[in-house]
């Protein structure tokens, strides 16, 4: 069940493929559902690397919405319509602010981990709400379609554009973020959820593992944040609000700690359930997204991915009773 | 789509043959479809729906089945598409995407939220739907950018701070102290800014002796009341809605801060019903005029109507004046844009058609006559209207007293200059009584 487990690589692969071919035959606002679910898995996906380590956050938002603010204020004050010039800078900033907070939290553990989190968020979600003249206060700020690599993408494209990017990158990180968990640092944070004491007998540091976990989950989360900006075109101060640490908390706990491809399952149900429950009750959108959300959590405590556990286990008896 | 040259004349004949009674069902258009979607969007839940989104819903179930008694839009009816602004703003990008692919609307109608307002007019564009911004403030809309399908069919906020002040000018003309109470997000800041700029243009003696920014939907607002009773000024503005609206009038009132000091609120965030429970001298005003008895409803049979039918269907006019009179705006702007643009191509109007028909389009509503004035005629101006609420002791009952109607012109910059630097420059063009 362990994270870090041999990635299926047929399975990865093959699910890529699919995401690469399928999309440019999906009406237009079905891609754009997927690119944010692509987008905020990335965030979810820091959220999973950390809780392999036993760390809950409830204050992961805090990076999602620095790479997002990052390519606002690129825009707005240097100009920088770049795409990749922003992610750059968001891959910067997301790594400044998690390591500089990962000096305190790495000390953490627990509620207090998760806690001080939350705290940081809330503070930043204060910031980018009273500084006003800078930040557009709640209003927020828009930020108009990027350049990529210097060409601007054609109009009738662009959203298959923008999600081809947000795909190719997210499944670079996620890669990385299963290299991260097959390392021996990564073997150390699964060991430090186990066993902390005993980790640092054996000579490893326990400090260390925690702190660069953090950076990687926060860069990863910053990313996110400027791809979900760039895909909906306009950012608010709530990107930084706990509700949607929360959001990413659910989305893990839905999506599965099983794998790193799980918070991608996770995201895309979880988009498209959100969508679907605003077409078909508009008054009741949240208690249908509870009910469905609190069924998965009861008959799948695993999470989504869990189905996969349960499908290869069905298979294994079919084939047998049939030879 | 034209298919003969014969059809066209008969649908131009058809168009511009008056019509013989208001009963009789409208000539359907050549090249009509079956219906008009339309996708409204306003809030159904969240804090803001109570006094702006439900109103605005019950306004619109009221208007649609009016419009479509009567025939329709060119014949055709309207069937609304309804779905909830509330949750964060990818969801509602999501939520507008889905509306124009999956639901198919023809046009949008929607956003209270400023930040929405802000955040949908791009995707508008992009997919080239027909969108109405129906209710929400923020100045930023077109004076920051240039849309072509986007319209916003009820006035910015920057009539509810320049009518404040020249509202108070004229109800206190040696005011010289003033504090501001605003909640503490960029509507507040946005109230505050314009109200204090044009009033310290009118009158530049004037001191701000109190900035206060309580947190939004803070509820408690004792110790801004404090500190306002401590500051004695002579005017405190306002632009609180919700919970603290609520709160600032009943802790208010016990703690005598209405007494003390003149008390002004930017824009009407009460319901009708609520409107007996407000303190006597406090001052309200409204974007747009936005009353049962203003403009009379006696001289506008639409207000009258629209009184009417909220009657029959809820027991009680739509809600409040805010979220229902403009959503009903929204719905004649688009009604008399189409049928311009009918007329106009004698054939079901494209996008583009009713695009150009809309710019500069002036409409009837029940809040008067609106103008599409500003922001390369996608903007609308409104009359800003402000009134004292007066016990009238004989009723036992308010009363909206000392009214005053300042003209769209007198309150709004003309196209293409900003609001606050219309102010700064020293309302240069306005058109005042």
């Amino acid at each position: 069940m362990a994270i870090g487990r041999r990635l299926d690589p047929a399975l990865a692969l093959a699910g890529l493929g699919l995401f690469l071919v399928v999309p440019p035959f999906l009406p237009q606002w079905i891609t754009f559902l997927l690119t944010l679910a692509w987008a905020k898995a990335l965030a979810v996906l820091g959220i999973v690397l950390l809780l392999r380590g036993g760390l809950l956050t409830f204050g992961h938002a805090l990076y999602y919405a620095v790479g997002a603010y990052t390519a606002g204020f690129a825009v707005k004050f240097l100009g920088v319509h770049e795409g990749l010039a922003a992610l750059g800078l968001a891959v910067v900033t997301g790594a400044a602010a998690s390591a500089l907070l990962g000096l305190l939290l790495a000390r953490y553990r627990g509620v207090h981990f998760g806690l001080l989190n939350l705290a940081f968020s809330m503070v930043l979600y204060a910031i980018l709400l009273k500084f006003y003249e800078i930040t557009g206060g709640t209003d927020g700020l828009r930020l108009p379609t990027p350049l990529l690599a210097g060409v601007k993408p054609d109009a009738q494209h662009l959203r298959l554009t923008i999600y081809y990017v947000t795909v190719v990158l997210a499944a670079l990180l996620l890669y990385v973020a299963y290299r991260f968990t097959t390392s021996p640092l990564g073997y150390t944070l699964r060991a430090v959820r186990d066993n902390e004491v005993r980790v640092e007998y054996m000579g490893a540091s326990v400090r260390q593992a925690i702190y660069c976990s953090y950076i990687v989950a926060g860069v990863m989360a910053s990313v996110g944040g400027v791809l979900a900006g760039f895909s909906v075109g306009h950012i608010v101060p709530e990107l930084s609000f706990w509700t949607q640490s929360g959001e990413f908390v659910f989305v893990a706990l839905l999506g599965g700690t099983g794998s790193v491809l799980a918070p991608v399952a996770g995201s895309i149900v979880f988009e498209f359930v959100r969508n679907y429950a605003f077409k078909y009750s508009p008054y009741t959108w949240q208690m249908t997204l509870g009910i469905v959300l609190l069924g998965i959590i009861f008959f799948l405590p695993g999470g989504l991915w869990s189905l996969k556990g349960i499908a290869a286990r069905r298979w294994t008896i079919v084939t047998r009773r049939s030879q | 789509m034209m298919k003969t040259p014969l059809l066209s004349v008969i649908a131009l004949i058809a168009v511009l043959s008056p019509p013989a009674a208001a009963q009789t069902p409208a000539p359907r258009a050549a090249g009509a479809p079956k219906e008009l979607r339309v996708g409204i969007v306003t809030l159904l839940s969240g804090p803001a729906s109570s006094t702006f989104g439900i109103p605005a819903k019950k306004a619109a179930d009221a208007w649609v089945e009016k419009i479509n008694d009567e025939g329709g839009i060119g014949g055709v009816k309207i069937v609304p598409v309804l779905t909830d602004e509330a949750g964060p703003g990818d969801k509602v990008v999501a939520e507008f995407r889905r509306l124009a692919a999956d639901e198919k609307v023809d046009l949008v109608i929607g956003y209270i939220s400023s930040a929405n307002c802000v955040a949908v007019p791009a995707v508008a564009e992009e997919l080239r739907v027909l969108t109405v911004l129906f209710d929400c403030g923020t100045t930023r809309v077109f004076e920051e950018a240039k849309y072509k399908y986007v319209f916003r069919t009820a006035a910015h906020t920057g009539i509810d701070g320049i009518g404040a002040a020249r509202y108070l000018l004229a109800a206190k003309p040696d005011v010289k102290t003033i504090a501001g109470l605003n909640q503490d997000y960029a509507w507040g800041r946005d109230s505050w800014e314009i109200f204090s700029r044009a009033l310290r243009k009118l009158k530049p003696d004037v001191q701000v002796v109190e900035t206060l920014w309580p947190k939004l939907f803070q509820g408690d607002l004792s110790a801004e009341i404090s500190k306002l009773l401590t500051a004695k000024p002579d005017v405190i503005f306002h632009s609180l809605w919700g919970t603290d609206l609520a709160s600032v009038n009943s802790q208010g009132r016990v703690r005598g801060l209405f007494r003390q000091s003149l008390v002004i609120h930017n824009n009407s965030a009460f319901l009708f019903k609520e409107f007996r429970d407000l303190p006597d001298g406090f001052v309200v005003g409204f974007r747009g005029t936005h009353w049962p008895d203003v403009p009379d409803p006696a001289r506008n049979p639409l207000q009258k109507e629209f009184i009417e039918r909220c009657t029959k269907k809820f027991g009680e006019p739509c809600g409040s004046p805010h979220g229902s009179y403009h959503m009903v705006q929204a719905l004649q702007g688009v009604k008399t844009a189409y049928e311009k643009a009918i007329k106009a191509t004698g054939r079901w109007p494209s996008v583009d058609d009713v695009v150009k028909a809309f710019e500069y389009l002036e409409f009837d509503s029940p809040s008067g006559r609106i103008a599409m004035g500003v922001g390369g005629g996608h903007q609308a101006i409104e009359d800003s209207l402000y009134g004292t609420v007066k016990l009238d002791p004989q009723r036992n009952q308010n009363v909206l007293s000392s009214v005053r109607v300042f003209p769209a012109k007198c309150v709004n910059p003309p196209d293409g200059v900003k609001t606050l630097d219309w102010i700064d420059q020293g309302f240069r063009g306005a058109q005042c009584p």
